[in-house]
């Protein structure tokens, strides 16, 4: 069916989807069945058949009938959601670049002050959501105290989410972690790289209260924090602009601090050239990114949960492009040897 | 005076910054905070001017009952909802628990992150239906996709679990992130800098004027 | 997290919203409309107030208004002109008077344009370009092959491709060969770019399907 064409099964399609979707929620939410999870077994064979189907694909493709848009976007939609509910763990190997990050966090004291700016909105927080959560963690753990900014307006309501769900833990619970004492937000200032140039004389210049107005002064964590020079660690989490390339060019090489990131996986390969020139120590680039900082911190989360979906979204890309390009070849060779006949 | 003070502005703010970046003290220090200071102003008056730009189209669109103009209601009435809620809150209003939070967590975030998620399905059918091996420089560029995208995830390693350490996707993967990507990368950053080098100075000794508009 | 009511409100508004924007897949739809039209609303109207709490007020007046005049900065008055530049930007709604926004407009670009100059140079052209031609052996002669031959690829890749970017002299002969070899440096890179692309929209998709399926239909743990 062409895209965009009206079919008359819309509707019944439609209202079906909706009843079944209702049936589900209540039945769910009433728990009168459990999650829905697939055994190494099953998850085994519908994955061979996928490759199954993919074959199918490429056959008819080579027939000169390649597959449709919504065809992809089906097998898209199912690489992603099957493996969410499949038992299948995966080793996950440890990039350099992470391993370093880590290691700049480790060589901090307890105790030790990390700026945590954050840098992006909801449409990347699949991303750097589960790296927020694994910071949070490692810094409480450490005793690090965490004093949370953005550049975004979005970003301290993406840390606020990610703080509230760490505090939730009973692990986070019996540490009775103090809002001003051990963490705060300060919240969210305008002029981009600005905010940084003005930082690196006074911060409470551009933040003279914290998120929700208390008074700079007022709160002890940053009572004597006056600029850069009183932190010890800087972990970015950024999306784009402003982000970690500001927070490089005017923060880092300017002021001196030592800072690691974490970046959309978009961000990241250009991120690279910091990182070898040691304007950067680590970075963690992406969801994988994030997965490895699950794995080296041992505090396993949604990164490692979802590596699943993602090496499973990732093959399926290749081999659509692997079954795009095999009949691009036999098409260009067909075309060869017609030119040679007619020759 | 429509455009001689504006070049002069700009010829003062740049000149501020490149000199306050050599000599940080006084004066140059405090002329660079002020600055800063008036920057994050403007900036975030900058933000309103766009946000009240887009109310006064959309009241012009329903007004001429332009085609959509029904959106333009919705727009309107959304934009209103949350100033509403956010300047009711007051300072706080961001805090856990407060209805402009609700909205953000409830009506927000979804949006924007599903604006961004269906991106994934259109660079899947672009890939299938354009990413080609044409000529040698395609290829190179198909080849370094595929060890990115198979070496970056788990997968990668079961995959090539047969092959010698040091040639495993995963490590292939880090290689050419830590080298080529690098050097690319790297040509690519230096070519931009040089450019926004050169431009900045157009700017600051008032060569180019474009930004100022006409008359 | 609410409980009772408004916490299925909340979760079906929420997949609500986000099946509309996914709707469009299919093909385009109001339902798409007019989620499209609620994200613009909500986002002018999120930007809108994040930016007077955060900064028109937090930053102006608090530091003009509020903070007691015993704890203010000397030079605290000096707000008024940046209060006054954030006027004169707004009077560009005004079509008599809007070219006196350009003096606002003046004062962004030449305060980024100075800015980025010093930045920009130090940063991503000197500390690169040092970074470039470190000693191929290592500081101490002692660097591993695998670091030897990565020395070297950094080395003639960002020699190569700034050669490709170029465009004054023409690529021909050695100059164009090493122009070549500068593009084949920056197709790897491009292919890298784009296998993280994929991951990343891909993270965000899985993003969203895990919303669906584990917080709102609660199939999935």
């Amino acid at each position: 069916m062409e895209h965009g064409a009206k079919s008359r099964y819309e509707i019944p399609v439609l209202i079906a989807v909706v009843t079944l979707t209702l049936v589900i929620y209540v039945a769910r939410h009433a728990e009168w069945f459990g999650y829905l999870q697939l055994s190494a077994g099953l998850s085994l064979i519908l994955m061979l058949l996928v490759a199954g189907s993919l074959i199918w694909i490429l056959i008819r493709t080579l027939d000169g009938n390649p597959a449709g848009r919504r065809m992809v976007f089906l097998y898209v939609a199912v690489a992603v959601v099957l493996p969410l509910s499949m038992q299948l763990t995966q080793k996950i190997e440890v990039t350099p670049e992470v391993n370093q990050l880590y290691r700049g966090l480790q060589a901090l004291p307890h105790g030790a002050k990390v700026l945590a700016t954050f840098d992006y909105d909801p449409g990347s927080a699949a991303e750097l959501q589960p790296m927020a959560e694994t910071f949070f963690k490692y810094a409480f753990d450490r005793g690090f105290k965490v004093i949370i900014m953005g550049l975004w307006p979005q970003g301290p309501a993406q840390a606020n989410m990610a703080l509230t769900k760490v505090l939730s833990e009973e692990r986070y619970k019996v540490k009775s972690l103090r809002y001003g004492v051990d963490y705060v937000n300060l919240g969210f200032q305008s002029g981009n790289e600005f905010v940084i140039q003005r930082m690196g004389g006074e911060f409470k210049s551009m933040f003279p209260t914290d998120y929700n107005g208390t008074p700079y002064d007022s709160l002890p964590i940053i009572r004597n924090v006056k600029n850069f020079s009183n932190i010890d660690y800087s972990f970015n989490l950024s999306a784009g602009y402003p982000g970690t390339k500001e927070w490089v060019l005017v923060g880092v090489d300017q002021f001196g601090f030592k800072m690691g990131a974490g970046n959309t996986a978009v961000q990241t390969t250009g991120m690279y050239p910091y990182l070898r020139s040691g304007q950067l120590i680590g970075i963690l680039g992406g969801m994988s990114g994030a997965a490895e900082f699950e794995e080296i911190t041992k505090y396993r989360g949604k990164g490692t949960k979802f590596m699943l979906s993602q090496s499973f979204s990732h093959v399926v890309v290749v081999v659509f492009i692997i079954i795009g390009n095999v009949a691009y070849i036999m098409f260009e060779r067909g075309r060869a040897t017609e030119k040679k006949k007619k020759a | 005076m429509r455009r001689d003070i504006p070049l002069l502005i700009t010829g003062i703010a740049g000149v501020v910054f490149i000199v306050q970046y050599f000599i940080p003290h006084f004066p140059f220090n405090r002329f660079s905070n002020w600055f800063s200071d008036w920057f994050s102003i403007v900036a975030a008056c900058a933000i309103w001017l766009g946000a009240l730009n887009l109310f006064k189209l959309s009241l012009e669109k329903i007004h001429a009952r332009r085609e959509g103009w029904g959106y333009a209601v919705i727009t309107i009435v959304c934009f209103l909802l949350m100033t509403v809620v956010g300047f009711s809150e007051g300072r706080d209003y961001s805090k856990v628990g407060t209805g402009f939070d609700w909205l953000y967590n409830y009506v927000y975030s979804p949006l924007s992150s599903t604006m961004f998620a269906i991106l994934a399905f259109f660079v899947a059918s672009a890939s299938y239906r354009a990413f080609r091996a044409r000529n040698f420089e395609a290829t190179l560029l198909l080849i370094a996709a595929f060890l990115v995208m198979l070496g970056r995830v788990p997968i990668g390693d079961l995959l090539s679990g047969f092959m010698p350490p040091g040639m495993r996707l995963s490590q292939l993967a880090t290689w050419i992130m830590q080298f080529p990507n690098t050097a690319g990368q790297r040509a690519i950053l230096i070519g931009i800098s040089l450019g926004i080098v050169s431009s900045s100075l157009r700017l600051i000794l008032g060569i180019e004027r474009s930004y100022l508009g006409g008359d | 997290m609410e409980s009772g009511l408004m916490h299925h409100v909340a979760l079906w508004l929420a997949a609500f919203l986000t099946l509309g924007i996914f709707s469009f897949l299919y093909r385009d739809n109001t339902w798409y409309k007019v989620c499209e039209a609620i994200f613009v609303g909500i986002s002018a109207g999120y930007w809108f107030v994040a930016y007077f709490w955060d900064n028109l007020y937090t930053k102006f007046w608090v530091g003009v208004w509020v903070t007691p005049m015993a704890d203010r900065p000397d030079d605290w008055y000096v707000l008024y002109v940046g209060a006054a530049l954030g006027i004169l930007m707004l009077l560009r709604l005004v079509p008599k008077v809007g070219w006196i926004s350009r003096w606002p407009l003046a004062f962004i670009v030449g305060a980024t344009a100075g800015l980025y100059l010093v930045t920009y140079f130090a940063s991503n052209v000197m500390l690169q370009i040092e970074d470039t031609v470190r000693p191929i052996f290592g500081a101490e002669n002692d660097a591993p092959i695998y670091e030897i031959i990565g020395n070297i690829v950094v080395a003639v890749g960002t020699f190569t491709g700034l050669i490709y970017f170029f465009f004054s002299k023409e690529h021909r002969g050695a100059f164009g060969r090493a122009a070549k070899v500068g593009i084949f440096f920056l197709m790897i890179t491009f292919g890298a770019s784009f296998g993280y692309t994929v991951m990343s929209r891909m993270s965000l998709l899985i993003g969203r399907m895990d919303f669906l399926f584990s917080d709102w239909l609660k199939l999935i743990k």
